[in-house]
């Protein structure tokens, strides 16, 4: 009856794989169920839950991550899939101890209210100035729309990128 | 104060450290899991936990046979089961608990209970259910007795199931104590009112309740009821454990409660000229299968049925239902909101039959300050709603239709080429009541202390008040620092350990817990004055604490055969002004520009307070054009981000701002509650601007791209 009901596959016998992720520039060895997805492992077994889980289908942007320069969404992403890729996450942006200009113009933008989708769509907004695509505020928010933020800083959000993007700190 | 000074938790959130109730953690915690309904209405014939308690790496499973103190709980009314007992009212009602050590494992345990259900009879029209008198609350409002007219025009009116869609889902950590009791860590709008509600039905005295507020990823109102405090706690107590619980988004959609669904009749009859001479409304708001805030939410829809006109003759019927449909409460504007749509829609078919503009009709029957509302209650007040209107059309509109194929309606993914666009423009007008009304007594407490910190005077600012994004906290430090004129200002976690302010609803913080944290500054600044020594002298002593409650003033109820009462203690006007592309022969809609008027009485945060404007008619966008619970047969077709839309930073368009301070004297420093106001008017002035560029009446919202294109 237990096992009939327990959709045939008990958790522990799924297979496990080894993984080394490399996150903000330090390895991590992990032992993961090969179906654990990349958010998973950042927010379970990493602890760091700056990037979050809105929808975990893709759908919201707030588990947007850097991977070897590109943004993903790592609530899609398998964890599995990230031996040997540069992941960063909104932990990693800071550089000892001062805020990447992005995160600076959010807060001078308050280009956020609650705050939750912030993470991802800052390292949208980082990614977005390297992709070269913040050219105008159109291009912005063309490039932008895969992070929803329910608040609706989304103004402000445009000002925190156009300011940075005219600040000349990454092309555009 | 005044200044647009940075919110103290902004790095935080920047920099990923901002704690949100679903980034709690604790070492050998557990983790909960929810088993609900399927059925929308079924008896339970037995519950056989048997196979999920036998599953490795479960640690409980608990049935309402658990609940250790009262069954049911509510906010109004405690009519909803921790866990069900012998039958579901709805689907997604929670059945049974489970804790595991991991999330997954509790996840396949809660599939591995064995629920027989006997099926029956669903109601779910709420027009059925009006007819079998299933009321939560019926609110008639009678003035006068005057119903013909030289002109009438009437409309019934339609408005869909929104869901407040926080991005944060419901989440929490319940650690069990030494002293038997629980600590609470968690996402809410009201600690105490969640305290108060936990404490009972879990067989604990308040005192062994403490609740502590963890981040808030938005809340809208769907944090006003609980969700999972009761249930974690329960698994906490008896696995004697910490366990954690966070919904996913699927499962949010059944944890909340949603906006009231309205089905709206109403009849205007006005002089040639376009005076109005009086309303009749019949409101129907389906509340879903429990009390929720459902009596709150009809007096607001009856209360404001007529909107911030003047009317000498008023006939209106509120209703609230139950039935078998998701439960329905709080959020942004309730009440309130669905009543505007159909006002105004009816104000725009007024405007058509008097031959005036949209703009004239509003500024010829306008309320201004001395005028009586349909309760009876006389706006004592500013209330510049002519002024706001002239300013708003002043406001200059929008460049014509682009002829840049990206910027048409459906973006990129556009196929027309800009044959068949039309521009529209809409006006909507919005009256909303700032604070809990019909004689709540609503008050907030503040703790403020001034100590000696390294030689320099510091200010701890101590209340239970919830920061789910409104900018609360720097909104509290700004008045600790004008009021203290000490620069050093922290504001405390909120918790239970102080008294409680209220909710975080109603736009009514920065009101209440405002005026408390003001109040208690005044009481210290009076000891420090009396006392006559410079104040780093007087705090070598010790330091200085002062705690005060603060009250807004006195409301009444509502009476239940004419409505009439002084039922609110502040209003507040918005206007908008839409302006639209229509794709006709697709359905598209863009919304190309946004512009409002809003009077606040006095601006706190000019960023925080523009922020609220954008945020809230972001969300009455959404209402107008793509959000809604589909609801079949009493079940939720769309519970997800996927099939459930809301606003982009593409559907969203530049916003024109004016904010008027014509202050409040009631109110602490002549504020007006802000972040619900714009709820209300943007939806209407879209719905309006899409008719304007269509020409069709389009008595529904969302307006889906069918109800055009296939009209």
């Amino acid at each position: 009856m237990a096992d009939d009901m327990t959709g045939g596959v008990p958790v522990a016998t799924v297979a496990r794989v080894g993984v080394t992720l490399t996150v903000n520039g330090a390895d991590y060895r992990l032992d993961l169920d090969s179906r654990v997805t990349l958010l998973d492992a950042l927010r379970d077994r990493l602890g760091m839950t700056g990037t979050k889980k809105g929808c975990d289908q893709g759908a919201c942007g707030a588990c947007t991550v850097m991977v070897d320069g590109k943004r993903v969404l790592s609530c899609l992403t398998l964890a599995a899939q990230c031996e040997g890729k540069d992941v960063t996450t909104i932990e990693g942006l800071a550089a000892d101890g001062v805020l990447h200009a992005m995160q600076e113009a959010f807060v001078r933008h308050d280009a956020f209210q609650c705050g939750y989708c912030t993470s991802g769509q800052i390292m949208s907004a980082v990614c977005l100035l390297a992709e070269g695509r913040a050219g105008s505020d159109d291009a912005i928010r063309q490039f932008m729309s895969g992070n929803l933020c329910r608040c609706g800083a989304y103004g402000n959000i445009v000002a925190a990128i156009r300011e940075v993007r005219d600040a000349g700190g990454h092309d555009a | 104060m005044g200044a647009s000074v940075l919110r103290p938790d902004g790095a935080l959130k920047v920099s990923g450290e901002f704690a949100y109730s679903s980034d709690l953690w604790l070492d050998g915690m557990l983790w909960g899991a929810t088993l609900r309904s399927p059925h929308p209405s079924a008896w339970i014939r037995s519950i056989d936990i048997g196979p999920a308690l036998a599953m490795p790496g479960v640690y409980a499973v608990l049935t309402h046979e658990d609940v250790p103190g009262e069954k049911f709980y509510g906010l109004e009314n405690k009519d909803q089961p921790v866990l069900a007992i012998d039958q579901v009212r709805y689907q997604g009602e929670p059945v049974a608990l489970v804790a595991a050590d991991h999330p997954e494992t509790a996840r396949r345990a809660a599939d591995a209970i064995v629920v027989t259900y006997g099926e029956r009879e669903a109601v779910t029209d709420p027009r059925v259910a009006l007819e079998r008198r299933m009321l939560v609350r019926h609110q008639p409002v009678r003035v006068g007795s005057t119903f013909s007219a030289d002109v009438v025009v009437t409309g019934e009116y339609e408005v869909g199931m929104q869901d407040q869609a926080f991005l944060g889902p419901e989440s929490g950590l319940a650690v069990p104590a030494e002293d038997g009791g629980v600590d609470l860590y968690i996402a809410t709008q009201w600690l105490h009112v969640d305290q108060g509600q936990v404490a009972p039905c879990l067989g604990l005295p308040p005192e062994k309740v403490r609740l502590t507020l963890a981040g808030v990823g938005g809340a809208f109102g769907a944090r006003e009821d609980l969700s999972m405090q009761i249930h974690a706690s329960m698994l906490a107590l008896r696995t004697g454990k910490p366990v954690k619980m966070v919904y996913g988004r699927e499962e949010s959609f059944f944890g909340h409660v949603h906006r009231h669904p309205a089905w709206m009749r109403y009849e205007h009859g006005a002089t040639l000229d376009g005076r109005l001479v009086y309303v009749k409304a019949e409101i129907l708001l389906d509340g879903g299968a429990y009390t929720s805030s459902s009596p709150a939410v009809v007096g607001n829809a009856a209360s404001l049925g007529v909107g911030p006109y003047e009317v000498d003759n008023v006939h209106i019927d509120a209703y609230g239902t139950f039935t078998n449909n998701p439960p329905c409460g709080a959020m942004r504007g309730f009440g309130a909101v669905q009543a505007c749509y159909a006002y105004e829609s009816q104000m725009d078919r007024l405007a058509a039959a008097c031959g005036l503009t949209p703009v004239e009709i509003r500024i010829r029957n306008a309320v201004s300050q001395g005028s009586r509302l349909a309760t009876g209650q006389v706006v004592d007040t500013p209330a510049p709603l002519a002024e706001m209107l002239r300013d708003l059309d002043a406001m200059p509109l929008p460049e014509s239709v682009s002829r840049d194929l990206r910027d048409l309606p459906g973006g990129v993914g556009q196929t027309t080429h800009g044959d068949g666009v039309r521009r529209g423009v809409g006006y909507g007008v919005g009256i909303k009541n700032i604070c809990f009304s019909e004689g709540f007594d609503d008050y907030s407490t503040a703790r403020v202390r001034v100590e000696l910190l390294g030689g320099e005077p510091h200010v701890l600012v101590h209340t239970a008040a919830a920061e789910v994004g409104q900018g609360l906290v720097i909104i509290q430090a700004q008045i600790a620092r004008t009021e203290l004129g000490i620069d050093h200002v922290t504001v405390a976690p909120a918790d239970t350990q102080v008294g409680s302010s209220g909710s975080s609803s109603a736009s009514r913080q920065s009101y209440v817990t405002g005026g408390a944290v003001k109040t208690a500054c005044e009481a210290v600044r009076e000891r420090i004055e009396k006392d006559g020594r410079p104040l780093e002298v007087i705090l070598q002593d010790g330091p200085i604490e002062e705690t005060r409650e603060y009250r807004h003033r006195r409301t009444f109820p509502m009476d239940p055969v004419t409505g009439q009462g002084d039922s609110h203690t502040q209003l507040a006007l918005c206007v908008h002004r839409a302006v639209v592309d229509v794709d006709v022969e697709l359905g598209l809609v863009k919304v190309v520009e946004l512009a409002a008027v809003q009077d606040v009485g006095k601006i706190l945060n000019p960023l925080a307070l523009e922020g609220q404007i954008h945020g809230g008619t972001a969300q009455g966008l959404g209402l107008a054009l793509m959000e809604e619970i589909q609801v079949r047969d009493g079940k939720v077709l769309n519970p997800s981000f996927t099939d459930y839309l809301i606003p982009t930073i593409l559907d969203m368009p530049p916003m024109q701002l004016k904010i008027l301070e014509n202050p409040d004297p009631n109110a602490p420093y002549g504020l007006r509650g802000a972040g619900e106001p714009p709820t209300l008017s943007s939806t209407p002035a879209i719905a309006a601007a899409v008719r304007n560029a269509t020409g069709l009446p389009l008595s529904r919202v969302p307006i889906r791209p069918q109800d055009i294109a296939l009209a």
